[in-house]
């Protein structure tokens, strides 16, 4: 059975259909073609797909499709500039090592952003805080953890 | 070579951003048009007979496209000695043993056919253990060799074996001796990225397959095997690399799920993809294998090493992978760790019902360390020495040829340990009581390749454009290491280009030239030599044609200059008869005269001159092709000996922790890793594999262990199986790079992508031994095997 739903996806709205035992990773990705977000482990242990509902970062491999119905939905294709070109906090990544195969990395930025939304000058326990659910293999978090605060500072010398 | 323009600069890598974008594509984000999915149907025991498969109901599934097993498919031969078995016909060995596999329109349909296909089993008393496999009466895994014979015993046909010295003789000099086993057990990848493939016939019955691989090559050759096994014989797997989610030594073998795709794709005549999901990727792709090792070593008064003897058993599993030939590597150290004069190195291998095991980072290395290096402090105290001081008194040096016949060329190994024991404050942090130590430990690893198959060798194929691109076509993996960056700033670097107009082609076996493997931590060291002399040759042809062509273009830049500012003055200068001498420069993407090197007309950009060598009569395009083959010998593994790699890596760690008595936690306080590296390449990715390999070390020691019962996995999945997250990783690091300048090196550099995680879990287990006086035997080092030996203390 299909239901239709109506949101906002990265700042555009939408209007589709989608089967109620749907998870919202399915819809992402296999309706909408919106590959950046990544199934690590489907059951919410790894963060790789995680995503912005509202301004919270969830695990979309948990969060059941119909329920986005009304809300605002930021995945990994959404936090760019409109030029093609990174935000701050993906650019950071990029600057400071804080991606290495990549898989982890959708993730990990999606609960920075969600971080830094709420609190835009996170001390280092914050930041490990915020990002306790999503695993990376590769970088050991370091740099990761050096990616964010390096976004931060960026981002509030914007300001 | 003079400055370094690029090599050793922080540089951010030239895959960041599409990955950071979510805009890079894993096999996961891959489809083709017409694509069907596949799914496996694993065997429910561990041991038994297929008494019979009935697959009618899933075959009248609507939406499934094919149901094999190996009653209705040609038998496809898979592993290292060919031992197993795409599709299991008559029995299964292991719990994950593929039965059957369906091809659907979608994955819920193929899930769905999965559940309807039945067996039934007649089940068979297994081997569990190393012990049970070399029972007399145990029962057979395997009853007949992979050439048909009849066997009678569960021991693998590999033997690995070093002896060099009077082991007696040394034993008789020893005045302190120490002895202990120490295990270490199976433990998972765990990419993040999880497995998967997509198999295409085109209508000639070829071949293309997107794996997830790190050996896309000798993928290539069993593909093609498989093929022939098929009926195919004489047509071609076309091997596609996608961009990896982590691979760490999974993909160093062809697996199962590969050749059930090819199978289904040629049934189907449709692409057909399998993926796995991370409850299948834990319990059916196979782990890093445990071993058990039994080790004495013995010094004499003085601390000088004279004798060690090591005795290996490995658990095979059911099936033997390319990982099983891992004691090569554990012989390394065995060996060549420190100075020995007389040793006996012996591994073994047994058959077991368990899951079978493969390659991960260290390949050995890290099984072997542990024994060694936890078995090297308790020779310190035996012997009353400091174990920092016995380290350095029998410490390698360059120059030195080890016993199994390793050139040692470069050695940074005192280094190392010194730079380690500063760090950690070593000695005073070694009597600071209150539960808290400091231990440390060092390894050893091939760091110029690593001859395991007859060619250690990578081609490497430069093509420029007439935009001034060079475009290269790379046969090995990127799988998040950090080898684009390194292999696109050595192009930079030798040819003279800047980074930004380097273009690094996919990994694909139908453009790529050959490579044996992104394995062997010899992916940058085999990369960048074989970039470095593809780039001399594009040099030299360059600077050939410039002889007749250069001056031409520099003529027109002076027209260009004079139309801008009429009133320009060029210095007077014969053009011409400089580039008749052919003596040119190549930096920045500008090609000059070394006379004239600043003089702006003079300095004609790439593109403009590789315009002008191609659009004219005869004209050509630069396009140049190496191969590097680095200067090691495939080893005798019976004799152990052999200088298998061009350059060896060293290293030593060392760490603080807090142990709490009461609950056994350990707690690392500080964590110092000092690592010859040769040269250090781009220190960014440089600390990035080092931190990654530090936190994968820290698994290894403290928590990571696949649990199994009767052959059957009990954690398959990241609940039960815990990798380190942020919150382990929570305190000081320091990296220390030991420059070397190796002479075989690129720019001086050895590999360095194993070695992080070889030295950690001993630097620890010693930490706690300092701390709290119970040596550990068994990784992981859990709270309870803490309290434990508290207990029996």
């Amino acid at each position: 059975m299909k239901i239709d739903l109506s949101f906002t996806l990265n700042g555009s709205p939408i209007n589709t259909s989608v089967a109620v035992d749907r998870r919202l990773v399915d819809l992402l990705r296999d309706e909408l073609d919106l590959t950046g977000t990544k199934i690590g482990c489907e059951e919410g242990e790894c963060g790789a797909c995680t995503v912005l509902v509202d301004g919270q970062a969830v695990n979309s491999c948990l969060f059941p499709a119909p329920e986005v119905d009304g809300k605002h939905v930021i995945t990994i294709e959404g936090l760019g500039e409109s030029d093609n070109r990174l935000s701050e906090l993906q650019q950071a990544f990029v600057d400071q090592g804080g991606i290495q195969c990549g898989f982890c990395s959708p993730g990990m930025i999606l609960s920075a952003r969600a971080l830094l939304n709420e609190n835009p000058n996170p001390s280092q326990d914050e930041i490990r805080e915020a990002l306790g659910g999503n695993l990376c293999r590769c970088t050991g978090y370091v740099q990761i953890v050096d990616s964010i605060q390096t976004a931060a500072a960026r981002e509030n010398s914007d300001d | 070579m003079t400055e370094l323009k690029y090599i050793g600069k922080e540089t951010p890598r030239p895959d960041g951003p599409d990955k950071a974008a979510g805009r890079a594509h894993y096999i996961h984000d891959l489809s083709r048009p017409g694509m069907l999915y596949g799914k496996v149907k694993f065997s429910e025991h561990a041991h038994a007979r297929i008494l019979r498969i009935d697959t009618s109901k899933a075959e009248r599934l609507p939406g499934v496209q094919a149901v094999i097993t190996a009653e209705n498919t040609p038998e496809v031969r898979i592993g290292f000695i060919r031992d197993n078995f795409a599709l299991k016909k008559g029995k299964v060995r292991q719990f994950r043993d593929e039965i059957a596999a369906v091809a659907a329109i979608d994955a819920d349909i193929a899930a769905e056919a999965i559940d309807l296909i039945e067996v039934e089993y007649e089940a068979l008393p297994g081997v569990f253990t190393t012990e049970e496999a070399l029972a007399d009466d145990a029962p057979l895994v395997h009853e007949i060799d992979p050439r048909g014979r009849p066997r009678n015993d569960n021991r693998l046909p590999l033997r690995f074996h070093h002896e060099s010295g009077d082991l007696e003789a040394g034993r008789a000099a020893a005045k302190h001796i120490a002895s202990g086993d120490f295990s270490t057990p199976v433990i998972q990848q765990s990419c993040m990225g999880t497995a998967g493939c997509i198999a295409e016939f085109d209508l000639n019955q070829q071949l293309t397959i997107w794996a997830k691989t790190q050996i896309p090559f000798l993928a290539q050759r069993d593909f093609n095997q498989a093929l022939a096994d098929m009926g195919l014989a004489g047509k071609n797997a076309r091997v596609i690399v996608s961009a990896l989610g982590g691979a760490f030594g999974s993909g160093l073998d062809t697996h199962a799920y590969e050749f059930i795709s090819i199978l289904l794709a040629h049934r189907t005549g449709k692409p057909v993809k399998i993926v796995y999901n991370r409850d299948e990727e834990f319990a059916y792709l196979s782990p890093r294998q445990s071993s058990q090792v039994s080790i004495t070593q013995g010094c004499d008064d003085e601390g000088q090493l004279t004798f060690r003897e090591i005795q290996v058993w490995q658990d095979n599993g059911a099936y033997t992978s390319w990982g099983a030939t891992f004691p090569t590597v554990m012989m390394l150290p065995a060996t060549s760790l420190y100075r020995v004069p007389n040793i006996f190195f012996d591994a073994k291998l047994v058959y077991t019902n368990n899951t079978y095991c493969q390659a991960m980072r260290g390949y050995g290395n890290p099984e072997l360390a542990w024994a060694l290096e936890s078995n090297l402090d308790d020779l310190a105290e035996a012997a009353g020495i400091d174990p920092f001081e016995l380290r350095l008194r029998n410490c390698n040096q360059p120059g030195e040829t080890t016993p199994m016949g390793l050139k040692v060329t470069t050695c940074g190994l005192k280094e190392c340990l010194q730079t380690v024991a500063d760090k950690i404050a070593w000695p005073q942090k070694r009597s600071q009581g209150k539960r808290r130590g400091v231990g440390m430990a060092s390894l050893f690893h091939v760091g110029g390749g690593g001859r395991i198959y007859r060619s250690d060798g990578t081609g490497m194929i430069l093509k420029l454009d007439d935009f001034g691109n060079v475009n290269v076509y790379f046969g090995g993996v990127e799988m998040g290491q950090g080898m684009y960056s390194a292999l696109s700033l050595a192009v930079a670097e030798a040819l003279g280009v800047k980074p930004e107009k380097i273009f690094i082609n996919p990994t694909d076996t139908g453009t790529c030239p050959w490579d044996v493997g992104t394995h062997a931590s010899r992916g940058a060291f085999m990369a960048c030599n074989a970039a470095i002399a593809a780039s001399k040759k594009v040099r030299a042809r360059i600077f050939e044609r410039a002889r007749a062509l250069f001056a031409n273009e520099a003529k027109k830049n002076l027209k260009k200059l004079h139309k801008k500012n009429p009133d320009f003055k060029a210095a007077d200068f014969d053009v011409e008869a400089e580039a008749r001498n052919g003596e040119f420069e190549l930096q920045d993407g500008f090609v000059f005269l070394p006379a004239a090197p600043d003089e702006s007309w003079l300095r004609v950009d790439l593109s403009q001159l590789l315009r002008a060598i191609h659009f004219r009569e005869q004209g050509e395009m630069i396009t140049a092709e190496a191969f590097y083959d680095p200067p090691n010998e495939l080893p005798d593994w019976e004799k152990g000996y052999g200088n298998m790699s061009a350059t060896y890596t060293w290293g030593t760690q060392g760490v603080e922790v807090e142990v709490d008595t009461e609950t056994g936690e350990v707690k690392i306080l500080h964590l110092v890793a000092a690592h010859d590296v040769g040269k250090v390449l781009n220190p960014q990715t440089l600390k990035g594999q080092t931190y990654g390999a530090l936190a994968q070390g820290i698994g290894y020691a403290l928590y990571e262990e696949v649990l199994s019962e009767q052959g059957r996995i009990l954690n398959p999945n990241f609940r039960d199986y815990k990798i380190p997250t942020v919150a382990e990783m929570n305190f000081p690091i320091d990296l220390e790079f030991i420059e070397t300048n190796d002479p075989e090196g690129p720019f001086g550099a050895k590999g360095i992508g194993e070695p992080g995680l070889v030295p950690t879990a001993p630097a620890i287990a010693n930490a706690i031994y300092n701390a709290i006086g119970v040596r550990i035997h068994d990784l992981p080092i859990t709270p309870e095997k803490i309290l434990a030996a508290l207990k029996n203390k």
